[in-house]
């Protein structure tokens, strides 16, 4: 089975720190993935290797099998791979509306129209519309990104990755900061994202029971190194985990 | 409907904006019949070229974020064509089209390169990087004085009729006699609103819609998968042929073309003034700024006389609004202008029209 993406051996050093030291893991297609670790293991680090923000110092990022790592961010976003960011990460002064819209254009390939009006493509708007929706953002379309509460703007983050419609989902914290009653939007969504199964999911999120609810495998990153992979539960209960990341959690 | 086909369904969204627009659009229309002379004619069409001018700079700065000292070189390139074409080749309608091709072939490939080899660096260093290719292009017009004129510049003849010879009849319409200037001021006006509506147009495609995006963050509009280089380019590309093409309007206009007129830096200054009395990121803001710039530096001083001379009696008053201090009190009126409308003239219209002060 060839995996929906593959990371082989990637390393990145900043000078003399290793932030992420030869990860090989595989992602099945249509599953979803939890990444565990405590703050500073390299999850955030590791995304940006995948998403192409960042460029490995060493090792292969393969999607579908083909070998990716010499792409741009946004040669990696046209070829399937969709990223929400852990600090948000908006267009400030557009409406909420457009910050969706722009993700439905690029995913249609109109950036480079120049002579129609950008109104007139009325199903990119309409889809926009649909993503809002689904955000439970609709109410909020005209106002400014930067005018939203926080936990708007996590939701927003998350709808225009969902815009982009990905073959790969990557979330980076996507409830983190968000009120008690707004989490269940986003949890929603993401439930009812991998029901479809056609999806691959990442998701670095520090909730254990979202995680244990959610992931059809965890991988656990300490100072940058992959230290456990397998099924939820017997990932949660080996001591690695207990001592490197549910210790500092329980010590909270 | 048709105007905001038009428009680009880019309206003005303030109904001051939209009287200010008119009244202006109206004053250019009626300059030859109700401001009678050279001066007034020649200050309306400064105003149709800068307008070109600076909403061609908009794009760049207010609309795509990238702050740039070589539009003048672009506007230099255009009226140089013109310029060089129509001195070598006669005043022929084929030499315009020649000179202004040329200049237009010559300003692409010119901002293709700049843009390819140095929008990937920091915006500072873009800056900085424009300011020395202007540099050395201003030096090198001045010094190929076989082709350029040199410091002294080129004095040439228009095709006949966009010339002040030319007539179209014996008897003056309303007082004013029907001859090439005004032929050639219409033709101005005309090519200035629809350079203007191409503009307009652009900026509201998908395309102009990614410039926003890219001035608001850049970075996330590269993992949206738009390609921050190529977009940055075009822009650039562009706003240098739409600044080519004010070029060779003013030097159709003037008849003539040297260094001070087209390549100066106060140009360049005066540019990046109007844009942002006028309002970044508007496009409007370039009409009103334009405007506004051009007819307070050419009536400030015989406005100034008329008030010193009012006040000849009052000792210091009198040596302050001396028709010399006129520099000071432009510089006066602009830092207070940028104080009180931070989003430009048409930002403030429009928040106002939106209900917030």
């Amino acid at each position: 089975m060839t995996f929906a993406l593959e990371t082989q051996d990637l390393t990145i050093r900043f000078g003399g720190h290793v932030a992420v030291n030869a990860v090989s893991c595989g992602f099945a297609p249509g599953t979803l993935t939890a990444i565990v670790g405590p703050n500073g293991a390299g999850k955030t680090t590791y995304f940006n290797l995948i998403s192409g923000q960042l460029k490995a110092s060493a090792g292969r990022v393969l999607l579908q099998g083909a070998d990716i790592s010499a792409c741009s961010a946004p040669q990696r976003s046209h070829r399937g791979i969709g990223r929400a960011f852990q600090l948000t990460n908006l267009f400030p002064n557009l409406s909420v509306l457009e910050n969706i819209r722009l993700a439905v254009q690029s995913r249609a390939g109109l950036g480079l129209n120049l002579w129609s009006v950008w109104s007139s493509h009325r199903e990119l708007i309409a889809r926009a519309e649909e993503v809002l929706e689904a955000v439970a953002l609709t109410a909020k379309r005209d106002l400014a990104a930067a005018a939203l509460p926080h936990g708007d703007q996590r939701k927003l983050e998350v709808g225009i990755l969902m815009a982009l419609e990905p073959d790969v989902f990557m979330f980076d914290e996507p409830t983190a900061g968000m009120s008690v009653d707004e989490v269940p939007v986003i949890l929603d969504l993401i439930r009812a994202l991998k029901a479809r199964r056609d999806k691959t999911i990442l998701l670095v999120e520090h909730k254990m029971d979202v995680v244990r609810e959610l992931a059809d495998r965890i991988i656990v990153l300490h100072n940058g190194a992959l230290v456990a992979e397998g099924e939820p539960a017997e990932v949660i209960a080996s001591p690695i985990v207990q001592e490197a990341y549910l210790g500092i959690e329980v010590a909270k | 409907m048709i105007f905001n086909r038009l428009f680009s369904g880019d309206l003005p969204r303030s109904r001051v904006l939209l009287m200010v627009l008119v009244a202006i659009l109206a004053g250019l229309l009626l300059t030859p019949f109700v401001f009678p002379g050279a001066k007034a004619l020649n200050v309306a069409a400064k105003i149709c070229i800068f307008i070109v001018l600076v909403a061609s700079f908009d794009l760049l700065l207010g609309y795509t974020g990238i702050v740039s000292f070589a539009h003048t070189m672009f506007f230099g390139i255009g009226a140089y064509g013109v310029a060089i074409a129509l001195t070598r080749l006669g005043p022929t309608w084929t030499a315009v089209a020649v000179g202004v091709g040329a200049a237009v072939l010559l300003s692409l490939v010119l901002s293709m390169v700049i843009g390819l080899f140095s929008l990937r660096v920091k915006a500072m260093f873009y800056a900085m990087i424009t300011l020395a290719v202007a540099t050395a292009f201003q030096t090198l017009a001045s010094q190929l004085s076989e082709f350029t004129g040199g410091e002294d510049g080129l004095t040439f003849k228009v095709p006949e009729l966009l010339s002040p010879a030319f007539s179209l009849s014996e008897q003056p319409f309303l007082g004013v006699s029907l001859d090439g200037r005004l032929i050639a001021f219409y033709l101005l006006l005309a090519i200035t609103v629809a350079l203007f509506l191409i503009l307009l147009r652009i900026v509201n495609s998908p395309f102009g819609r990614v410039l926003q995006a890219i001035r608001e963050n850049a970075f996330r509009a590269e993992a949206l998968g738009y390609q921050t280089v190529v977009y940055r380019t075009w822009s650039n590309v562009l706003s240098a042929v739409f600044a080519t093409l004010a070029g060779a309007l003013l030097a159709l206009w003037l008849r003539y073309n040297g260094p001070d007129t087209s390549l100066s830096f106060e140009i360049m200054i005066d540019i990046l003034l109007m844009v942002v009395i006028g309002g970044m990121g508007t496009l409007y803001g370039s009409v009103i700024g334009a405007t506004l710039f051009i007819i307070v530096q050419n009536y400030l001083q015989d406005l100034m006389r008329f008030a010193s001379e009012g006040v000849s009696k009052v000792p210091f008053l009198r040596d302050l609004l001396h028709p010399d201090r006129w520099l000071l009190w432009l510089g006066i009126l602009f830092v207070l202008s940028v104080y009180r409308f931070p989003t430009g003239i048409v930002g403030k219209l429009r928040s106002k029209a939106r209900g917030y002060s």
